[in-house]
C-alpha cells in the first residue's frame, strides 16, 4: 500500500489549510452558501483532489480510466469548487463567482456546465443510487475504476441512502466506496436529536457492507482509509470520517447554525486570520 | 382602474412599499390555525426555520413533528395522521415536498381524500443562488393534476396567512406554494380571499391580465404602463389554481377578447394552462402564456432570473401588444 512520509503530510496539511482560506474567501465573496459542512470535509477532499489515492486527470476530465467522485451532499460544494481549481481543473480566480448569475460554480453542482462533475446534486439522498449504478455498471464491464460517493451524515435520514446501501451490500459492489461526513450535525440542529443514527456502523454492517472507522480530519487516515477501502473484497466499504464542522474556524466548530450560512466580512477576516496563524501558533504573514 | 372595492394597499405603487416573503405568512397563518383548532399538527423535514413553521413549533412545542430528512416517510406520516383525526401540515421547499414525496401524496393523501395540507417553500426561480436544484417550477403542474387537491398560489404574505387559515378549514387535501424572496405587499387584512374566487384588482376593457403568485405585481405594474398608452388591461389575482375561478375569467375575456397569463412556473403545465384549458373549450381567444419556457432555472441574483426568463412587466408589456394585435387581426 502506498505510504505518505511525514514531510508529504505536512505539505498536504498545508494545502488543507488553503483549501480552508479559499472556501471563506469564496463564501465572503459570494455573501451566500454553505460555511460548516465544507470546512470540515478540507482535509478529506485534500487526499481526494491533491494525492494519488484517487485516479484522475484536470487535464482531462473525462479519461476513460479515471475514478468517479459522486458528491451527494451537493451544498459542500465549495469544498469541491476549490479542490478541483487547486488540482487546475479551473482557474483559482473563477471561485470569485460561486453562486452568481451565468457561473459555472452553481449554487449545488451541475454536471453540464462544470467538466469534471460526475453529477448533478443537491436534493440530498440520491448519490449514493447513482454511484451504485456506476459501480454496478464499471463491474460488468470488468472495469477497474473505483467510485467514491461521500455523504453527509443529516442526509442518512433520506430512505433512498438505506435503498442504495441495500442494494450495494446485494451486488457486492467492492469497487464502491461510501465516505460518510459524520459532524453530527444538519440544519434544525444535532444529528442525534433530529434522527439518531447511531449505532451507525452496525447499520452498514447489517447492510453487507465494510465499516471503517477514522478521524476525518487526520490526513494520514483518510489517505490510508480510501487505499484500504480498494483492497476490500467482495464488499462495498463505508467510511465512516468524523470531522468537527467549521473545522479551523473557531467560532464556527461544532454549531450547526454555520451549516448554511456565509461569514460576513468581519467574520471572514477573522476567521482568515486564523487560518493564515492556525490559531495564533505561528505569527502570519 | 385599480379596484376600490378590494382595500388593496393605498401604497400599491410607492417606492417604500412594505416587502415580506410569503412564507413568513405560511408561519404566521399556521399559528393562528393552531389556535382555531387543536387538531392542527405540524410536520417539518429539517427545514423548520427556512419554511417558518418555527413560529408554529414555538407556540405549540408538542404539536409540532420532525420528521428528518425524509419526505416521503413526511407524507405519508401526515396521511396517518389524518386517518385518525389530525390536521397536519407538512412543509419542506417544494422541490422535496411535494416535489420529491409526489406519489406519496397523490396515493396517500389524496387517493384516500385525507386532511392533509401541504406547504412548499422556495418556490419559483426567485430562489436564486441556490440554483436549479431547488427552485421548483413544476410544482403547481404536478399537483394540479392530482384529484381531490386543492392548489393555491398566494400573491403576498397577508394573502399566504389567509391561503393557511382558509386550507386548515377546509376538508381535504390542499398545497400552497410560497416564496423565498421578499415580495411587496399588495393587499391588506381587508382584501377579500376565498379559495378558488380569483379577484379583479385592476378594471379594463382590452386586454386581461391573469396571474398569480407574487408576479401579480409585476402585472400591475405593466398595466400602468400600459394605461400610459392607452391600453386598459384588466389584471386579476388567480390565486387559486385549483379548482379555477371559470366565471371570473370567462366574464373578463369575454369582455376584452384576448388574454395574458403570467406565472413563476413552467409556462408548460400551470396556471396559464389550467387558463387555456377552461378557454379552449369555452371561449377560444387570443392568449399568450407567460412562464419558464421548458428550462431549468440557476443561480443568480432573483432580479437577474426574473429578467433573464423574461417573467417582469416589460415582457409583460410587449405580450399584452402581441395579443391585442392578434385579436385585432382576428376580428379582421
Ligand atoms: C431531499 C432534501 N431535503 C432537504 C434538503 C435541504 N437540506 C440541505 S442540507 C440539509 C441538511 C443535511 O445535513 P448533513 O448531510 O449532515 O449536512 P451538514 O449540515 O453536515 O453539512 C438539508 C435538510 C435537501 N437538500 N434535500
Ligand atoms: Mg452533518
Amino acid at each position: 500500500m502506498a505510504h505518505l512520509s511525514d514531510e508529504q503530510i505536512k505539505k498536504l496539511e498545508a494545502t488543507a489549510n488553503t483549501i480552508r482560506q479559499d472556501i471563506i474567501a469564496m463564501l465572503l465573496e459570494a455573501k451566500t452558501g454553505h460555511s460548516a459542512g465544507p470546512l470540515g470535509m478540507a482535509d478529506v477532499f485534500t487526499v481526494l483532489y491533491h494525492t494519488d489515492a484517487i485516479k484522475h486527470d484536470p487535464k482531462n476530465p473525462d479519461w476513460e480510466e479515471r475514478d468517479r467522485i459522486v458528491l451527494s451532499n451537493g451544498h459542500i460544494c465549495p469544498v469541491l469548487y476549490v479542490a478541483m481549481a487547486r488540482a487546475g481543473y479551473f482557474s483559482v480566480e473563477e471561485l470569485k463567482t460561486l453562486r452568481k448569475f451565468g457561473t459555472k460554480l452553481q449554487g449545488h453542482p451541475h454536471r453540464l456546465v462544470l467538466p469534471g462533475l460526475e453529477t448533478s446534486s443537491g436534493p440530498l439522498g440520491s448519490g449514493l443510487s447513482q454511484a451504485a449504478g456506476m459501480a454496478y455498471a464499471l463491474k460488468a464491464d470488468k472495469k477497474k475504476n473505483q467510485v467514491v460517493c461521500l455523504m453527509g451524515d443529516g442526509e442518512l435520514d433520506c430512505g433512498q441512502i438505506w435503498e442504495a446501501a441495500m442494494w450495494a451490500g446485494k451486488n457486492k459492489l467492492d469497487n464502491l466506496t461510501a465516505i460518510i461526513d459524520r459532524n453530527n450535525i444538519q440544519i434544525d440542529g444535532f444529528t442525534e436529536e433530529i434522527m439518531p443514527l447511531e449505532p451507525l456502523d452496525e447499520k452498514f454492517h447489517a447492510f453487507g457492507w465494510h465499516v471503517l472507522e477514522i478521524n476525518g480530519n487526520d490526513i494520514r487516515a483518510v489517505y490510508d482509509a480510501v487505499f484500504q477501502a480498494r483492497a476490500i473484497f467482495e464488499k462495498p466499504v463505508c467510511i465512516i470520517a468524523y470531522t468537527i464542522p467549521g473545522k479551523g474556524v473557531d467560532f464556527m466548530e461544532q454549531d450547526f447554525n454555520w451549516h448554511g450560512k456565509p461569514p460576513n466580512k468581519e467574520e471572514g477576516e477573522k476567521a482568515l486570520q486564523e487560518l493564515r496563524t492556525l490559531g495564533g501558533k505561528i505569527s502570519g504573514e | 382602474m385599480i379596484n376600490p372595492n378590494l382595500k388593496l394597499n393605498p401604497k400599491l405603487f410607492k417606492e417604500d412599499i412594505e416587502q415580506v416573503p410569503t412564507r413568513f405568512g405560511y408561519g404566521e397563518g399556521l399559528v393562528i390555525a393552531g389556535k382555531e383548532n387543536p387538531n392542527v399538527v405540524a410536520l417539518c423535514a429539517d427545514l423548520t426555520d427556512s419554511t417558518r413553521t418555527s413560529v408554529f413549533k414555538k407556540e405549540f412545542p408538542d404539536r409540532f413533528v420532525e420528521v428528518g430528512i425524509g419526505e416521503q416517510n413526511m407524507a405519508s406520516l401526515a396521511s396517518g395522521m389524518a386517518a385518525v383525526g389530525k390536521v397536519p401540515f407538512i412543509s419542506s421547499y417544494a422541490m422535496f415536498s411535494p416535489g420529491r414525496n409526489w406519489e406519496q401524496i397523490r396515493t396517500t393523501i389524496c387517493y384516500n381524500n385525507q386532511n392533509v395540507k401541504i406547504a412548499g417553500a422556495h418556490s419559483g426561480v426567485s430562489v436564486g443562488p441556490d440554483g436549479a436544484t431547488h427552485q421548483a417550477i413544476e410544482d403547481m403542474a404536478i399537483t394540479r393534476v392530482v384529484p381531490n387537491m386543492i392548489v393555491i398560489a398566494p400573491c403576498d404574505a397577508i394573502e399566504a396567512k389567509k391561503a393557511t387559515i382558509a386550507a386548515a378549514r377546509h376538508k381535504g387535501p390542499v398545497y400552497i406554494r410560497f416564496t423565498r424572496e421578499k415580495t411587496p405587499v399588495m393587499t391588506t387584512e381587508e382584501t377579500p380571499f376565498e379559495i378558488g374566487k380569483a379577484e379583479i384588482y385592476r378594471e379594463g376593457k382590452d386586454v386581461s391580465i391573469i396571474a398569480c403568485g407574487p408576479l401579480l405585481y409585476e402585472a400591475l405594474k405593466a398595466a400602468e404602463e400600459l394605461a400610459k398608452e392607452g391600453i386598459e388591461a384588466e389584471v386579476i389575482n388567480n390565486h387559486t389554481v385549483k379548482p379555477m375561478d371559470k366565471e371570473t375569467i370567462l366574464q373578463s375575456v369575454k369582455k376584452t377578447g384576448c388574454v395574458v397569463t403570467i406565472e413563476e412556473h413552467q409556462a408548460a403545465g400551470g396556471m396559464g394552462s389550467a387558463v387555456s384549458e377552461i378557454l379552449s373549450q369555452n371561449h377560444p381567444a387570443p392568449m399568450e402564456i407567460i412562464g419558464v419556457k421548458d428550462r431549468f432555472g440557476e443561480s443568480g441574483e432573483p432580479h437577474q432570473l426574473l429578467e433573464k426568463f423574461g417573467l417582469t412587466a416589460p415582457f409583460i408589456k410587449e405580450a399584452v401588444l402581441k395579443v391585442i394585435k392578434r385579436k385585432i387581426k382576428l376580428k379582421g
